[in-house]
């Protein structure tokens, strides 16, 4: 692999060692990759957080061991510094306020908050959610970035245009530390042009809708590029978060195109720029049946758990949540948690939303989500989630019966306590 | 193209290119499914855990894993460091489909790896032939299993 002049300084210790084992993996990475080079990036989300029992060994022995292992993969522990490019945390496994509901121990939270001061200090913004774009990371078209969350990557390529793979948490420490990512997949435009033509035949609106249709998508064409043709309606943020995480949830799609929407093609054919068109598909009622049915996977009518904000809910679906909240009460036998970032939550609770939605018996909780940090109430069997993510992970990791619907059927379930929803 | 004789152990090899130096050899593991890292593996035992996968229940650990490849979350490669750091990595990586979560997951396992091959290693290779892998020389030497 090709490097320039100051990485190579970097690669040889000249900038201290923290950077050397940085340029050290991303080397190793680039070369497995087939990379020719490396491209700047000032923009990184990634995953520095100790909150798992696995870490805690680990931590113990200093927060220096931790990053030195598992964001840059080396056996010498190195002094971390400053981090160069503007970096942020990703969603973690606790929250820092509702860690008791979760079930967490304390001494794993006492963990999570030492390692916050760590990597705060030098400059890992603590923004604790799979959404960065939502909180002030909106990196602009065509910036280099190095992200990791496979919801948070599709909506930085399809609907940001801005370009970035799927990183890890050892090329998100390394990048950090260096400004550099390995110049492959995704940064290079030619990779970037769609392969499947997806033919809507029916209205795709509401924020169901597109989950619906990212989740079929996902299932058919795996890792390739579709590109949308007839949109009926004019989807918003809420709506594209939803079909990308759907989308690179049920298969692994980085990148998709509406055209005259997004912001790399105005065309169907700019969408495909002189590619072949590997398959045309189409996506009508029978589809959407299909995705919706493949998205439950319970049988048991009376659920115990809603969960909805995944990925996490904007300010405008906290809103309408704790409008449907309003003077209500959830079922005593239903817990529900809803999911935004710290940011949001802060402005839901000046709004009164927060008030709205815990005198119904809700909680809004931040930093983490179920499918990240493995826990649910005590006891749960069946749960209820307004995502395809969600419902897709959740009863593979955790063992629970999952419904997949509206949010209004399950915020509808919460006061009932039991699942009516409709496709 | 079916190259199996019956009785007498035969000897095939595959060229392909290096991901990982080193060289390990070892019983295979193949399957013809993807792989998820976070939610599809325990680390701790080196397990496939993902419901309705074709490896539910088989442990990688110390086997040479032959398999398209990665597949679901950014953590991937973070789940296969930890298998290393406690000791249940597989010995060697042969895929067929390269991305960021392979490559990075293979760098960070730290074993042998290699891709691009002439044959397809998913239809050659069969789970129980021993296989010696040579990165650096970019070679995957099969010899199959006997016949029972």
């Amino acid at each position: 692999m090709k490097l320039t002049d100051y990485e190579k300084a970097m690669y040889d210790g000249e900038h201290g060692r923290a950077k050397a084992r940085a340029m050290d993996l991303l080397v190793r990475y680039g070369e497995a990759l087939g990379a020719e080079r490396l491209v700047e990036t000032n923009n990184v989300a990634g995953a520095f957080n100790a909150s798992t029992p696995s870490v805690q060994p680990i931590a113990e022995k200093g927060m220096e061991h931790v990053y030195s292992e598992l964001n840059l993969d080396s056996d010498e522990v190195v002094e971390v510094p400053h981090m160069v490019a503007h970096t942020c945390q990703l969603i973690t496994g606790i929250d820092n306020d509702n860690w008791e509901l979760q079930g967490v121990d304390k001494s794993l939270v006492d963990m999570q908050r030492k390692n916050e001061k760590f990597l705060g200090r030098r400059g890992v913004n603590m923004f604790a959610t799979c959404t960065p774009y939502q909180v002030g990371n909106v990196p602009v078209k065509g910036e280099h970035c190095a992200w990791m969350e496979s919801s948070a990557v599709i909506y930085c390529n399809s609907v940001l245009g801005a370009r970035t793979n799927v990183e890890g948490k050892e090329s998100t420490g390394a990048a950090a530390l260096t400004g550099r990512i390995p110049y492959w997949g995704f940064h290079i435009t030619e990779n970037r042009r769609g392969t499947h033509l997806v033919e809507l035949d029916i209205e795709v609106d509401d924020m169901m809708d597109w989950g619906l249709l990212g989740y079929y998508i996902g299932e058919v064409i795996g890792e390739d590029i579709p590109v949308l043709k007839g949109t009926s309606h004019q989807p918003d943020l809420v709506k594209l978060k939803h079909f990308g995480a759907a989308a690179a949830s049920s298969g692994g799609v980085e990148m998709y195109h509406i055209p005259g929407i997004t912001p790399e093609a105005d065309t169907i054919e700019e969408a495909f720029g002189g590619r072949k068109v590997k398959d045309t598909f189409r996506y009508g009622a029978a589809e959407r049946r299909e995705a919706y049915e493949k998205l439950q996977s319970a049988t048991e009518k009376k659920v115990d758990f809603i969960m909805l904000g995944c990925p996490h809910n904007s300010i405008d679906q906290v809103a309408l949540i704790a409008h449907m909240l309003e003077n209500r009460k959830i079922h005593p036998d239903v817990q529900l948690w809803v999911h935004t970032p710290r940011a949001i939550k802060q402005v839901a609770e000046r709004n009164g939303y927060l008030d709205a939605i815990k005198e119904a018996g809700g909680v809004v909780m931040s930093d983490t989500c179920p499918a990240i940090s493995r826990r649910l109430p005590q006891g749960t069997r069946v749960i209820a989630t307004d995502s395809a993510k969600q419902a897709h992970y959740l009863p593979a990791i955790t063992g629970v019966e999952g419904w997949f619907g509206s949010v209004r059927d399950c915020v509808d379930a919460a006061l009932t306590g039991q699942w009516n929803g409709r496709a | 193209m079916d190259i199996v004789t019956e009785a007498k152990p035969e000897t095939i090899v595959l060229k392909g290119r290096k991901v990982v130096a080193g060289r390990a050899e070892g019983e295979a593991l193949v399957t013809s499914e993807t792989i998820s890292g976070w939610g599809g593996i325990n680390e701790r035992t080196g397990t496939v855990i993902e419901r309705r996968h074709e490896m539910r229940g088989v442990s990688f650990a110390g086997k040479i894993l032959v398999f398209p490849g990665a597949k679901g979350s950014s953590g991937w490669s973070a789940y296969f460091h930890m298998t290393r750091l406690n000791g249940v990595q597989p010995q060697a990586m042969i895929f067929t489909r390269m991305t960021t979560k392979i490559a990075l997951g293979a760098v960070v396992t730290r074993v042998p790896a290699i891709t691009e091959l002439d044959q397809d290693p998913l239809s050659v290779i069969e789970t129980g032939d021993w296989v010696v892998i040579d990165a650096d020389a970019g070679t995957v030497t099969v010899t199959k299993k006997k016949s029972a």
